[in-house]
């Protein structure tokens, strides 16, 4: 083995170590939700004496809990309709069309997410009642959306960049109408980076708490009501919660990979 | 040159007309129509809230008479020396200071890694570290309290192992900043992902032919070529920070008061929401100032792609 090559692998090996290093960093926490929702007593205490999957039991009869649930994914759903809709043609702006406010536009469309979350959450908690506005999960849809419309614009775009706008041309040339060439060449091309904006547009609602937490009014999301607990009044039930949360979003996320891959295998055969 | 004349095609006499409903935005060109829904949102969600948020910020203070009174009172509140608010403002903007400078560190290998070295297992290193963006932030800031906390994770382990247990990190102000470090992570590492994909394999591969030494070959050529993609990562991790509430709540205890808590105390407990955008504006300002100068610097096609 040559020295450059011993030192490639030298290197390889330790970015490794380094990356498998952060990642158990970045996975202890929610591990020791984990550990905390499996044991037995009101307290957490380390080592775990007593095994139990009582909180979960719990966890999932609750009424209480089933609201949350059903408050979160409302408003996910909602969020992730409008914004694969507004962030598709978003997208074909950004990236798709050469007109002449793109440059500006670009720039303007990355501001929300150049921008503190709970200072916008307070900015709209704001404005909603300056406007007169009853607060609940509807008007945290709003506030959903200016942040996650500006990241699946972005996640879409990527995929417009690599989008040869001849193809549309061709077809318009071949008579198609408008529509046709939308339904029969933009959309199949673009449907990989729409199926990912989508999944990012549901799972960052899913997750997120600081616009939540001001705009929801008395309507409370998962994320809201773990903070609450968290704060004052801590029970097993919330790691429970939290890790049940994530549970749902990895099952979200691997059963999106399995489809993305499952398409991509049935077009090549 | 005649000949061109001749050949060149007539103008066409069905030129593509407009879908009937979109006749009234036909003056916009294709790419304004299609960017019509995101600005309206925008104008809507960001730009309303944020015009309301200065208009409050000059109203009487306690008050909610927005638009009736102007007042400059709530910035000379702010501004008043006997005013210990500044130090909030301090302690966020150095938080996000020290953020910044570890996360370039932690970031750049793993980033170089999933660039060059990691291979066909790039895509799901990649996913595992998008993946803790969709769980929500008080839950992993939580899984750390329950591991540094007493009789937690780490302390009961070490107890269990006969040692006096783990030391007593929790609500200090090094919690927080690691707390910060360990949520923006993501944020930096893709910036910086972008902006090493930039660079050129054999540019590098050339300095080092003509006899640059490796740290030559990365100052001088890998480091400025990234450099948009490594501006973009530190630019959004001091902003995201620099506005950041939940770390110094979950992990700090409450020892260390951050601006944006204070400007959630205004708007909350104390329902002062003309001091509190008054605050708001001022962080507005900081963030804002240090985001459009970036920005405007930078070519976003070249980035995201279309070369």
């Amino acid at each position: 083995m040559n020295p450059q090559e011993q030192r490639l692998r030298r290197a390889r090996l330790m970015t490794a170590a380094w990356t498998g290093f952060v990642l158990l960093v970045i996975y202890l926490p929610v591990l020791c939700s984990a550990l905390a929702s499996l044991g037995k007593g009101r307290y957490f205490l380390f080592p775990i004496r007593g095994w139990s999957v009582d909180w979960w039991a719990r966890t999932l009869d609750s009424i209480e809990i089933g609201m949350l649930l059903r408050t979160s994914l409302a408003l996910a759903a909602a969020v992730t309709v409008v914004a694969v809709a507004a962030g598709f043609f978003g997208a074909l702006a950004f990236a798709r069309y050469d007109w002449s406010g793109r440059r500006l536009y670009q720039k303007i469309v990355l501001l929300p997410i150049f921008f503190p979350q709970p200072v916008l959450g307070l900015a709209l908690l704001l404005w909603f009642n300056a406007v007169g506005m009853e607060m609940s999960w509807r008007t945290a849809i709003v506030a959903h959306l200016v942040w996650i419309v500006p990241v699946v614009t972005l996640v879409i775009a990527i995929k417009v960049y690599g989008f040869d706008p001849a193809l549309e041309e061709a077809a318009f040339d071949l008579g198609a109408s408008r529509l046709q060439v939308l339904r029969e060449v933009t959309l199949p091309i673009l449907w990989p980076g729409i199926w990912s904006g989508a999944l990012f547009a549901f799972l960052l609602s899913w997750g997120n708490f600081p616009l939540s937490l001001y705009t929801t009014g008395a309507d409370s999301t998962v994320p809201e009501w773990l903070y609450a607990k968290m704060i004052a009044g801590y029970t097993p039930m919330v790691p429970t919660l939290g890790t049940m949360s994530t549970i749902a979003a990895a099952s979200a996320l691997g059963i999106g990979a399995l489809a993305a891959m499952l398409m991509k295998r049935r077009r090549a055969a | 040159m005649a000949t061109d004349m001749l050949e060149a095609p007539a103008p066409s006499e069905t030129a593509p007309r407009p879908a009937p409903g979109s006749r009234a935005l036909a003056f916009l060109s294709a790419g304004a129509r299609c960017a019509l829904p995101v600005y309206l949102l925008l104008a809507v969600g960001f730009a309303a809230p944020l015009v309301a948020v200065v208009a409050f910020s000059f109203a009487t203070p306690r008050s909610f008479d927005v638009f009736a009174t102007f007042t400059l009172e709530n910035y000379a509140t702010i501004f008043d020396p006997a005013n210990t608010v500044w130090l909030s403002f301090a302690w966020s903007l150095g938080f996000a200071a020290f953020t910044v400078a570890l996360l370039a560190v932690v970031a750049y290998p793993i980033a170089y890694g999933i660039v060059h070295l990691f291979g066909r297992w790039s895509g799901l290193v990649g996913i595992l570290f998008v993946f803790p963006l969709f769980i929500s932030e008080n839950v992993r800031l939580f899984g750390w309290v329950l591991f540094f906390i007493r009789n937690g994770v780490l302390d009961g382990s070490l107890k269990a192992l006969g040692t006096d247990g783990g030391p007593d990190v929790l609500f200090t102000p090094g919690m927080i900043l690691f707390g910060m470090v360990y949520t923006y992570l993501p944020f930096m590492l893709f910036p910086t992902v972008l902006g090493l994909s930039l660079v050129p394999r054999d540019v590098v591969d050339a300095a080092l032919d003509m006899g640059a030494t490796r740290l030559q070959a990365w100052r001088e050529v890998e480091l400025p070529l990234a450099m948009p993609g490594l501006l973009i990562g530190m630019l959004l991790t001091f902003v995201l920070a620099a506005g950041a509430v939940a770390e110094a709540k979950v992990l700090g205890g409450q020892s260390v008061i951050v601006i944006t808590h204070d400007i959630e105390i205004a708007f909350t407990y104390s329902q002062n929401w003309p001091l509190g955008s008054a605050l708001a504006v001022l962080l507005m300002l900081i963030i804002g100032g240090l985001t459009l100068a970036a920005l405007s610097r930078l070519d976003l096609d070249r980035i995201l792609g279309r070369k």
